[in-house]
């Protein structure tokens, strides 16, 4: 498989962010009261993954390491802040659905991490690519959720009725404990894969709860990093002894996985 | 003095930041495990949000505002506090020591929390004065600390229960926290 194609796949089944690796669960949380918000969300998301991928991999061989982290911060708040404002002029609708969320789109776990696990390290075009698979992952994800959620709690999908009238909707599904609910179930579904997978030998290494389970874990994921980082090597991010790509590596158990989840 | 109060009792109570916003969930989840780290956590979340929605809504008020660059204010505020937070930490670790001690490790998990941030926006958005922001920051930290330690102390009377394998971890702890947002939807009742 050639790079992009391979970045696309990794992104959207073999490390999908939400279910996969369970980052950025705020907005997840927050946005999915139906699918169209989810999908605004992610599709948010994903434009200012690629973008921010895309401008960090062109200057990481001009960025010193030690003060990388406000230099990606200021990169995507850049790209956050041009979101905002096109979403603002010609989808004011979904502006005003997903409100504050937007702005968040900054400190979700997911973007920093990309940018500290990947585009710092790789040339543009796969990182390019990284972006938009990895959006697209996280937009699939929170459609999906935000589907559930709406059929139970409404018996919409994308606003249009499609349960019978007989239905009563469990309305607690679209508000704010449903979606502790559901993300329960989603962890208790990826646990079970997890469990079943490791009795079998594979490695399941990459199913991982993500900043869940412990926030010390969040350091690998970009979450958890100091603005100024005293011990990093001085010299350009892109010099800094790189990973090699860790998802090439990985044993491709968690496709299986998907199917379930779905 | 009565818009305070409603503040304080809505930022803390009636919107919860995290069991009604989602904002602060990594915090939430990952560091609820024992009652003595929840309150820690709490307490430096308190000392930071403070702080912060007070520097940013001076910058706010009297920076961009007066330039007319308030549509910077994404990008402004991540670093101001971001910055703020690492401020803190060297402030402490250097002339309060016992503090620092005490607080030191949650600082730099403060960082990226985007309950911080998403304080400095409402307020923006809400057009609060300064005063107000301080008290809307306050009460928002205050209810994320009741949270995380109502949510620490059923964790570790549940730490031993016997439930399925699956639903060991992360799905039981969500389940709670499910749990715990509907009680808190009965402060929704409660109006001004």
């Amino acid at each position: 498989m050639n790079k992009p194609v391979e970045r696309l796949y990794n992104g959207i089944l073999k490390e999908n962010p939400t279910f996969v690796l369970t980052l950025g669960m705020c907005p997840t949380l927050a946005v999915t009261t139906s699918a169209i918000n989810g999908l605004g969300m992610g599709l948010s998301t994903m434009v200012v993954l690629a973008l921010s991928n895309l401008l960090i991999a062109a200057l990481r061989n001009f960025i010193p390491n030690r003060v990388r982290i406000p230099a990606f911060i200021v990169i995507v708040a850049s790209f956050v802040t041009v979101t905002q404002l096109l979403l603002q002029g010609f989808v004011p609708v979904l502006y005003e659905s997903l409100g504050i969320y937007i702005p968040l789109i900054v400190v979700n776990c997911i973007i920093l991490g990309r940018a500290e696990s990947y585009a710092s390290k790789n040339p543009m075009i796969p990182s390019l690519f990284d972006g938009i698979g990895m959006g697209l992952g996280f937009t699939m994800a929170l459609t999906m959720i935000g589907l559930v959620r709406e059929i139970l709690g409404s018996g919409q999908a994308f606003g249009f009725r499609i349960l019978p009238d007989s239905y009563v909707p469990i309305s607690i599904f679209i508000m704010a404990p449903g979606a502790f609910f559901v993300l329960a179930t989603l962890t208790a579904i990826q646990n079970k894969i997890k469990i079943e997978g490791e009795k079998k030998g594979k490695d399941m290494s990459k199913i991982q709860s993500g900043c869940m389970s412990d926030c010390a874990s969040c350091g690998d994921t970009g979450c958890a990093h100091r603005f100024y980082d005293e011990n990093a090597k001085p010299g350009p991010v892109g010099k800094a002894d790189a990973k090699a790509d860790t998802a090439a590596k990985t044993v491709e158990t968690v496709s299986e996985g998907k199917e379930e989840t779905k | 003095m009565g818009e305070y109060i409603a503040i304080l009792i809505g930022s803390s109570l009636i919107s919860n930041v995290v069991l009604s916003q989602f904002l602060g969930l990594c915090p939430f989840l990952g560091v609820s495990k024992k009652t003595e780290t929840a309150t820690g956590m709490g307490v430096a979340v308190i000392f930071v949000i403070t702080i912060s929605s007070f520097v940013t809504g001076v910058i706010y008020k009297f920076l961009l505002l007066p330039l007319g660059i308030s549509y910077l204010q994404t990008i402004v505020f991540i670093l101001i506090i971001a910055a703020l937070v690492q401020f803190v930490e060297m402030f402490l670790k250097k002339y309060v020591v016992s503090l620092y001690n005490s607080l030191g490790v949650y600082l730099p998990l403060i960082t990226t929390n985007c309950a911080v941030l998403g304080v400095a926006l409402t307020n923006v958005q809400k057009d609060y004065s300064i005063g107000k922001g301080v008290a809307n920051g306050f009460a928002t930290a205050v209810g994320f600390t009741i949270s995380i330690i109502l949510l620490a102390g059923l964790r570790e009377k549940m730490e031993y229960n016997n439930i399925p394998k699956p639903l060991q971890g992360m799905p039981h702890v969500l389940l709670t926290a499910g749990l715990m947002a509907i009680a808190f939807c009965g402060f929704s009742g409660i109006s001004f």
